[in-house]
């Protein structure tokens, strides 16, 4: 994978393409989404179709695979697969094809096998749906192809319902599937989205592994430009459902021809530029000390023990991240700093204060020292309420100030956080992801307190969103000397932000120290595999 | 929903089971026996009916009327623990001489009614889910509703009218063991069918768009095969819940058929204790109800980790 | 009705403009559903103005006449206007459902905001409790009642409010309980909010969403219901032109005027059906 074959495909694809998608458009309801979508795959060429949510890159995929959902057109173009024009085929002949011919790797591997049946038997239904007979060899070369894909035990796990499994074990299922008839195009849905990111690079490693192997096309679908640049040969740059820009990776990373596809590039979460971060004054308080923190929690097989033993400090002014993978108990260790649950053992200091130890009134108005911004700005903000109420609701909890000072404040925070004033009459649904979240800072800051508690806060927002709010909060910690503590699933986003981290794995604290230091002299294994993890080595310094 | 099936939680099904039931005595107690009080026993002071004073304390004796609240409810427990339900006031037998004489009649028509039920949601579900016109499928996925919001003692009026009196398909005079059920089973499944089908659909569409039916489409499965094999037995199991809960609406229902179409039956029983405010009657008869519904919900727990693989073992670490 | 739906409500259905939001996208289905009900409240309302025959006293030599003219649904067995019964009976529908509605939605919703805001042992004990009364059949709770009420139309509609507590109950404490596990309510106890405070601001009303909605489709259920027990004479005795009860007295000549069971009947699902649509439609919203 680290030979650049894309110089092999640099011009027009010498021989007859895999996939040639020529004029696609699509619509819904008779709303067009996508417009005059043009490209070709070799074979065994890897092309990715990049873009943010709302490009039209998934309606793209879901429409070369014929599966469009059911109040979507295909209102132009051909869709020429193996020098056939499927685009005019119809119900029983397109299921001939699929599976065979293009297959799929689909997002979400959490909800894509059937609950009910075994792994075998929705692996070796491809077989059987496409006239295979012989169960004992469809059985055997099942087997083996579960072992191909990474799978331990895979007599085991044939017989396995998919609850019994892991997300990336599920993947690799599901990239079982896909390959078992050795189709000649891969159709891969942002397969690694919903998967921790040391997972993700093995299963892209897989894919790429089996591609190889069986000369396969890939038609790689990813809102992660780096992933793509990594991964892909060629490049498809989608806004809006057109295409931006379309070339080998090399020069879309390097060279890159439309504005969209620069801004796309600055966004990434590694390369984002942040004015340097001031010296940590080596004067400073910590505002934060957590001691041998444990949190325990009643699960259905017993007590499980999310936070083990983890200690750190946060000095004033600076920013702390808390970095690891699901499961890994950064959000608990957030959540406890933020006093927001009780720990079951340890102390956590704020401003030299136990707060663990905080109950009723006084746990309360601590409230105004510390605030939480969490991850999903669609479940944050009470859907009933204006933004204007939102933001106010601190003030009303403490003080209640009258009419006019409430109102004068939230024009004050909106224009903090960039936001017209006009947005306060309005409900969080008529805003966009990012602007909520605005707002959600806009609630946090309003009390004035001196430690914003960042969980995942940028993480369900597009690339160029999380670019501007990442902006945003470094601003606001510089303007309003903040101390921010930053949890989050990816080490390239931290890096440009913080000055100390802390990495977490299954609850306990393998690493800490400055965001510099970890990085370029990681100590523990995991760190080192959470950096080796980032995406963007090929064409981008990392 | 249901957890999986270990020792521990079949004896705490059935202790929530003993308690519901115990709990049902009380409250029917409270109501039937207690509350109304003295207003049970009024109609025998009645002066049509030339009793004594004498012969009203005897009666108030018999019925234990006089006793204080306690006693009453420890006697009657005990009474209902050797199967001893009272005396109805009216007829004066033995109430469980009359629930059992009418438990089998109803057991057969709720039986009968629930099959057919069960038959007719399927085949709504299937016509609603064919592929082909459009207004065929619109006018199925609209039969819930309709069903729904028919009252059934109407609809067993009408199935009389057309099927006995103007088709004569079915005699009213003299019709054999069977044949007599015919309406009254066809009455009962309407009430049935109508939750079960709409959950059927609603299920079936939710399902047919979740990623495991996609990515079975995209294996190469086709639309109709992908809701046999994949959408179907995931649509099917809440339906088990909405089983357990329709068991109720089943005795319901044969109040109602039963006293339509002349049956005799529990529900007609429980009719005929209303009128008369036979207080003793109907609580045997709720009693005999939420034992049912105990008994078919613990089946129904029972079952769901046969059919849901994901109630069977305690479930990993693995997220 | 509720004294928690007002504040509630206000502000969402005070205009035109939000009625249509809160039914859309409405289609002719439930437009024809708005309008039956209006109808048929105004029925109830006002029933004088849509017929000029006396509902019960009927005129002699007039009795039993199939649909004409001069009776559009007929004449019964004492010679009264059918369809005046009908209109003149809107009321006992209506009132009977909005009662029992009422009794279900104010104890169910009381009920199960406490078990789901306290939690704990509390909460456990009333579930129960509340799953011991579904555990009987709907119809025979009612029963029970009624022997302890007596006959009549009110006591067949507190009944039958009665036996829909559990239902009631049951969703208001999953709707409280789901909606304590939200972000925002969380993000309101972060900045500072009371217990109290955070239940009636945020709690409250986006559990009531839910509940009111479900009240709309328990309307036609009380209706049907209500109807059932008026056939099988527990309800309001005659001449009162129920539309139960009215079933059951036509049955009687059902060989000879159908129209005296069928038009009562068709006027019982039309209503029913109507009140479903537009309680689906709240409920999607």
């Amino acid at each position: 994978m680290n030979k650049p074959i894309a110089a092999v495909y640099a011009g027009l694809s010498q021989d007859v393409p895999v996939l040639s998608v020529r004029g696609l458009s699509v619509a819904y309801d008779g709303r067009e989404t996508v417009h005059d979508v043009s490209f070709d795959i070799g074979r065994g060429e890897v092309v990715a179709l990049v873009g943010e949510s709302g490009s039209g890159k998934s309606t793209t995929a879901q429409a070369i695979i014929g599966l469009l959902p059911e109040n979507g057109r295909l209102t132009a173009g051909r869709i020429v697969l193996n020098g056939e024009d499927i685009s005019v085929w119809k119900g029983r002949r397109l299921d001939t094809i699929r599976g065979t011919v293009v297959s799929l790797v689909p997002q979400d591997p959490g909800s894509s096998l059937n609950p009910l049946r075994t792994i075998g038997s929705q692996l070796t239904e491809i077989w059987r749906l496409h006239g295979h007979r012989d169960t004992a060899a469809i059985r055997q070369e099942a087997v083996e192809l579960l072992g191909h894909v990474g799978l331990s035990h895979p007599e085991l796990r044939f017989g396995q319902y998919p609850h019994e499994l892991s997300g990336g074990m599920k993947q690799r299922v599901l990239i079982a599937i896909a390959l078992a008839l050795k189709p000649a195009l891969i159709i891969a849905d942002e397969p690694t989205s919903a998967l921790d990111v040391t997972v993700q690079k093995r299963i892209l490693d897989l894919i790429d592994k089996l591609r190889v192997e069986n000369g396969t096309s890939v038609l790689l679908v990813t809102h992660d430009l780096a992933v793509a640049g990594d991964r892909a040969d060629r490049i498809v740059v989608l806004k809006g459902g057109a295409i931006q820009e379309a070339d080998v990776s090399s020069r879309v990373l390097g060279y890159p021809a439309s504005a969209y596809t620069r801004q796309l590039l600055a966004d990434i979460p590694s390369r984002t530029h942040f004015a340097p971060r001031p010296a940590i004054p080596r004067a400073a308080a910590p505002i934060i000390e957590v001691r041998n923190l444990v949190q325990d929690f009643d699960a259905a097989g017993g007590p499980f023990r999310a936070v083990d033993d983890v200690s750190f400090s946060v000095l004033e002014g600076t920013t702390h991240a808390l970095v690891g993978e699901s499961g890994s108990g950064k959000t608990t260790t957030a959540r406890a700093v933020a006093g927001l649950s009780k720990p079951t053992r340890g102390q956590v200091f704020v401003n030299g204060r136990d707060i663990t130890a905080l109950r009723g009134e006084p746990l309360r108005q601590f409230r105004r020292e510390v605030q939480l911004v969490y991850q999903n700005p669609f479940a944050s903000l009470d859907p009933r309420q204006t933004v204007g109420e939102i933001i106010a609701e601190p003030l009303r909890n403490f003080g209640r100030p009258d009419r006019a000072e409430r109102h004068a404040r939230v024009l004050a925070a909106l224009e903090q956080v960039q936001l017209a004033p006009e947005l306060a009459e309005r409900r969080p649904a008529a805003l966009s992801g990012g602007q909520r979240q605005r707002v959600a800072i806009a609630r946090a800051l309003i009390l004035s307190p001196r430690l914003l508690v960042l969980d995942e806060a940028v993480s369900a927002l597009d690339v160029t969103v999380q670019a501007q709010i990442l902006r945003l909060l470094d601003g606001l910690q510089r303007d309003l000397k903040l101390t921010y503590l930053f949890v989050s699933h990816d080490l390239s986003v931290v890096r440009g932000i913080a000055d100390t981290v802390t990495v977490m794995q299954s609850g306990k604290a393998v690493e800490t120290g400055e965001v510099q230091d970890v990085f370029e002299h990681g100590r523990a294994e995991y760190t080192r595999a959470l950096i080796r993890s980032i995406p963007g080595g090929r064409y981008l310094e990392r | 929903m249901a957890t999986s099936l270990t020792l521990k939680n079949i004896v705490t099904k059935l202790g929530q089971g003993l308690f519901v039931l115990w709990a049902a005595f009380t409250i029917s107690f409270v109501l039937l026996q207690i509350m109304p009080g003295d207003a049970i026993l009024v109609r025998f002071m009645d002066g049509d009916m030339g009793l004594t004073p004498d012969a009203i304390a005897s009666i108030r004796t018999f019925y234990g009327a006089d006793e204080p609240f306690l006693v009453q409810y420890f006697q009657t427990i005990m009474a209902y623990l050797t199967g001893n339900f009272g005396n109805s006031v009216i007829s004066g037998m033995p109430v469980a001489q009359e629930i059992m004489v009418n438990l089998p009649r109803t057991a057969l028509l709720a039986g009968l009614g629930f099959t057919g039920g069960v038959t007719l949601a399927l085949i709504i579900a299937v016509l609603a889910t064919l592929p082909g016109f459009r207004w065929i499928r619109n006018l199925f996925q609209a039969a819930p509703a309709l069903l729904a919001s028919v009252p059934v003692f109407w609809l067993g009026i009408l199935l009389i009218q057309i099927f006995s009196f103007r088709l004569g398909l079915i005699s009213v005079i003299a019709p054999g063991p069977w044949e007599r059920l015919i309406l009254p089973v066809a009455t009962l499944a309407v009430p049935i069918a109508a939750p079960i089908a709409q959950i059927l659909l609603r299920n079936i569409d939710a399902f047919s768009v979740q990623p495991f039916a996609y990515v079975a489409r995209a294996k190469g499965a086709s639309q109709r095969y992908v809701l046999l094999r994949h959408v179907a037995r995931n649509a099917v199991l809440p339906v088990l819940t909405i089983a357990g809960v329709t068991f109720g609406e089943l005795l319901a229902g044969a109040v109602v058929t039963e006293t339509v179409f002349g049956l005799n039956g529990l529900g007609r029983l429980a009719e005929r204790s209303v009128r008369n405010q036979d207080a003793a009657v109907l609580q045997a008869v709720v009693l005999i109800a939420a034992f049912g519904y105990v008994v078919v919900n613990f089946i129904v727990d029972m079952l769901y980790p046969l059919i849901d693989p994901r109630l069977r073992k305690p479930q990993g670490g693995n997220a | 009705m509720s004294s928690f739906s007002e504040p509630v409500i206000a502000p969402r259905i005070g205009t035109g403009r939000g009625l249509r939001r809160l039914l859309h996208p409405v289609t002719p289905g439930l437009w024809l559903s708005v309008a039956i009900l209006i109808v048929v409240i105004l029925w109830a309302v006002a029933p004088g103005l849509w017929t000029g025959y006396n509902p019960v006293e009927g005129q002699s030599g007039n009795q039993l006449q199939s649909p004409s003219a001069a009776h559009w649904l007929g004449t019964d067995e004492l010679g009264r206007d059918q369809l005046a019964r009908l209109i003149h009976g809107a009321r006992y529908s209506l009132s009977g459902a909005l009662t029992a509605v009422g009794v279900g939605l104010l104890v169910g919703t009381l009920i199960g905001l406490v078990a789901g805001a306290t939690g704990g042992r509390t909460d456990t004990v009333i579930m129960r409790l509340v799953d011991v009364l579904l555990a009987i059949p709907s119809l025979l709770l009612a029963l029970s009642f009624i022997i302890i009420l007596g006959f009549g139309h009110i006591q067949a509609a507190i009944a039958v409010g009665i036996t829909s507590i559990a239902a009631f109950a049951r969703l208001a404490r999953s709707e409280v309980v789901s909606v304590r596990r939200r972000e925002y309510v969380e993000a309101a106890f972060g900045s500072g909010g009371t217990f109290l405070g955070v239940v009636w601001r945020h709690v409250l009303p986006n559990s009531l969403n839910s509940v009111l909605a479900y009240a709309a489709v328990q309307f036609g259920w009380a209706i049907l219901q209500i109807s059932t027990l008026g056939f099988l004479g527990y309800g309001a005795p005659p001449p009162t032109p129920e539309w139960g009860l009215m079933i059951a007295e036509g049955r009687n000549y059902m060989t000879t005027s159908w129209w005296l069971t069928i038009f009562p009947g068709l006027f019982v699902i039309v209503v029913v059906l109507a009140a479903n649509r537009v309680g689906r439609a709240l409920r999607r919203n």
